[in-house]
């Protein structure tokens, strides 16, 4: 084991990759000379040099498409786009593309890319450079969808993204770059998509959280134990396409009340759609309706204290969990 | 004006003009007929422009085109019978049903698809550029056009990043003059096309896109200058559809008196006469390269009308590359059965049921084209209005792209 920030764990794993096969390359906004915007791409391009680490012109929607055509012609791109926010730019060929060439031709071509992108509030960054946008991704059939927490999951995830043959988009959040955790050293780890991990047992109540969510769904799991005697149950799904729904489930049989906890926004999230799922599959095993915490319903704002004001924090979760745990404690 | 080529060559193309011209007039007569839905984009008239093209790739180079490429799959070796079924929506089409008329796609003949989103194919042709390139290969994309996408983001980034990493490409304007309704006038600043990517360091030419011989020439520099110097270009050829935008096109934007014009100048009519006059060609054979393209046009609407509708526990096939590293993929999240986790490969019986209720709407395979305006209901009384058999659905233009 070693100890690595995520941006390192992201950084070898593609690095293992191009090692590993010829065909994997990288591309994107100052993913080269620059290094990365956040420094995920640090030291590829002294090692593989400019046919395999491609800085790109700022043109997203030509990044992504030229990422798909390459990726039908027998090549693994992965794609930087700088931030989630710019994503909309190329949600043309991520949709009609990516996502929809493997089924409109029946099979005859796939699109083996990643497309990684980080995202995520907090940063003072306002509207425009502020979003999460898992649930947009998450609605396209075709794509699949990671979101991973820590740096081993990070590492794993992308390898199995850059191997698999469908287009991923892999989304990452700008304020785990610099969170250390242990990282297999030489391992080949490869982390199936559609496993949650549980990161907290408990029996009182279940938090689902991604990203920095599933971080901040810890810390509320451990005050809900110092300050209320509640034990809840942490699971962080990393793949959201496709989701592990059987460990939820299986979480929710449980402890009877689930809470989900994303960045996002409310309307048609992460947790609007998990909240429907496990009401449809679990509903005999529920003693309270499904809670959702999200981001707040509007643009994000530039003032630090708006801003943290329209961020979910530990404080919305252990009240969301407490309101499910109503009138049983 | 180009030399005439041998004349197997000169026969090659005029066959492959006339089955590409027959063939559109039989997909307009079998869309009338509701045999083929949705949208129909015909090339009528454009068919030098496409031909011309073709002749001149080699089998490893690949073409990408548009939403109206029915003639392009069929000058690169699609069998017309496969393109004629995609437009019935068999399983025996281009994509087996899944595409339909603007999106077939044929990889074994690298005919890398007809894409519904006007100019969303450009930045794909850089993709395939980019992967003969990183191969070492010698494969060059022509990327297939019309004037209007040359207003899309797409062209400026695409020139751009094609130019600065010297992508083996040939960019293809087939400027039929209209987008969809809009003349080249109305809708481009610079009507000079060939012109329009020259500040991104990618120079044009124009051809006349109704003579196959001047295509053919100007294609076969673009294709040598992608493949030899890496340099792309653009050609911008002239050309002109006899027919609307798509069969619901009422043409209002253009006279009768131009589109006669035009078709003073058709491609085949022009090819075919100057073979024989310069008796490269026989007037047997002319006659010949008609009834060929007759009898193989028949055939492949036979073949259509005999292929049989997709079977409805297909409707999840394809949607992702299975067994990969990565796992398993939920099927669909409409099931209200109880999640089953990695056996969501196969479709659940709940799905298979929703898909059967939803199938039933589209009325019996090979029926005639259900229309709820003309369904009665003889329990109350009320006469179903009669259905015409030759009733032609109305799409709208509105959000075609």
């Amino acid at each position: 084991m070693a100890t690595l920030r995520m941006r390192e764990a992201l950084r070898d794993a593609m690095a293992e990759e191009m090692r590993r096969d010829e065909a994997v390359f990288v591309m994107g906004e100052d993913v080269g000379v620059f290094q990365g915007a956040f420094k995920v791409t640090e030291g590829l391009l002294e090692e593989f040099g400019e046919r395999r680490v491609r800085d790109t012109p700022i043109s997203e929607n030509t990044i992504v498409g030229t990422g798909v055509g390459a990726a039908m012609g027998g090549l693994r791109p992965v794609v930087e786009l700088m931030t989630v926010n710019f994503a909309l730019l190329a949600l043309d060929q991520i949709v009609n593309h990516a996502a929809a060439i493997p089924y409109m031709f029946n099979g005859q071509a796939q699109v083996p890319m990643v497309i990684r992108m980080p995202g995520g509030g907090g940063h003072q960054l306002g509207p425009t450079h502020s979003h999460s946008f898992e649930a947009l991704f998450l609605q396209v059939p075709g794509l699949l969808v990671a979101c991973p927490s820590t740096p081993a999951d990070g590492k794993a995830l992308l390898k199995a993204a850059i191997r698999d043959d469908n287009p991923v988009i892999f989304i990452e959040h700008e304020s785990l770059y610099g969170n250390r955790g242990e990282v297999p050293e030489d391992g080949d780890e490869v982390l199936r998509f559609g496993e949650a991990a549980v990161r907290r047992e408990g029996g009182d109540v279940t938090i689902v959280g991604i990203l920095k969510m599933a971080h901040v769904a810890e810390e509320a799991a451990r005050a809900l134990a110092n300050e209320h005697g509640v034990e809840a149950e942490v699971i962080d799904p990393r793949t959201l396409r496709p989701l592990d729904l059987d460990t939820i489930l299986a979480s929710v049989h449980k402890t009877n009340r689930a809470v989900i906890v994303e960045e996002g926004w409310p309307h048609g999230g992460v947790g609007a759609n998990l909240a429907a799922l496990i009401t449809e599959q679990a509903f005999d095993h529920l003693d309270a309706p499904v809670q959702r915490v999200t981001g707040a319903d509007v643009h994000m704002p530039y003032s630090r204290r708006l801003e943290q004001a329209a961020m979910p924090h530990e404080e919305h979760v252990v009240q969301a969990a407490l309101a499910a745990l109503e009138g049983s404690i | 004006m180009a030399d005439l080529p041998d004349a197997g060559t000169c026969y090659e193309l005029l066959a492959r003009m006339a089955l590409i011209r027959r063939f559109e007039e039989e997909a307009g007569r079998q869309y009338q007929r509701a045999k083929a839905g949705g949208f129909l984009h015909l090339g009528i008239g454009e068919e030098a422009t496409i031909v011309g093209t073709t002749s001149v790739m080699r089998d490893e180079d690949y073409l990408i085109g548009t939403y109206r490429t029915h003639g392009h799959a069929i000058a690169r070796g699609t069998d017309p019978k496969r393109v004629m079924a995609e437009l019935f929506g068999r399983v025996d089409g281009t994509s087996g049903g899944r595409g339909g008329s603007m999106h077939i796609f044929d990889g074994e003949n690298r005919f890398m698809g007809g894409y519904g989103i006007v100019g969303g194919n450009l930045p794909l042709a850089a993709g395939l550029a980019l992967s003969s390139d990183y191969k070492g290969e010698d494969a060059v994309a022509v990327c297939m056009f019309g004037d209007g996408a040359s207003n899309t983001g797409n062209f400026g980034e695409t020139m751009n990043l094609a130019a600065l990493w010297s992508l083996p490409i040939l960019f293809l304007v087939e400027n039929n003059l209209y987008g969809m309704g809009t003349s080249v006038e109305r809708h481009s600043a610079q009507t000079d096309l060939a012109k329009k990517a020259e500040g991104y360091g990618i120079p044009g030419e124009r051809v006349d896109g109704m003579d196959v011989l001047a295509v053919r020439e100007g294609v076969a520099e673009g294709i040598r200058l992608a493949r030899e110097e890496r340099r792309p270009t653009v050609l911008e050829a002239f050309t002109y559809r006899y027919r609307g935008h798509s069969a619901a096109d009422p043409e209002v934007y253009r006279e009768r008196e131009e589109v006669e014009e035009w078709r003073r100048k058709d491609p085949i009519e022009a090819f075919g006469r100057r073979c024989v006059d310069a008796g490269v060609l026989g007037e047997r054979e002319v006659q010949e390269v008609r009834d060929k393209a007759e009898a193989a046009v028949a055939a492949a609407v036979e073949f259509a009308d005999a292929s049989p509708e997709p079977a409805l526990d297909t409707l999840y096939e394809n949607l992702y590359v299975l067994d990969n590293d990565a796992g398993w993929y939920a099927v669909d999240e409409r099931s209200p059965e109880p999640h089953r986790g990695e056996h969501e490969e196969q479709m659940p019986e709940a799905a298979r049921e929703l898909a059967e209720a939803g199938a039933a709407y589209a009325g019996q395979p090979d029926g005639p084209r259900p229309n709820p305006a003309v369904h009665g209901d003889a329990e109350l009384g009320v006469e179903p209005e009669v259905a015409e058999e030759t009733e032609e659905p109305e799409p709208a233009e509105e959000g075609e792209r």
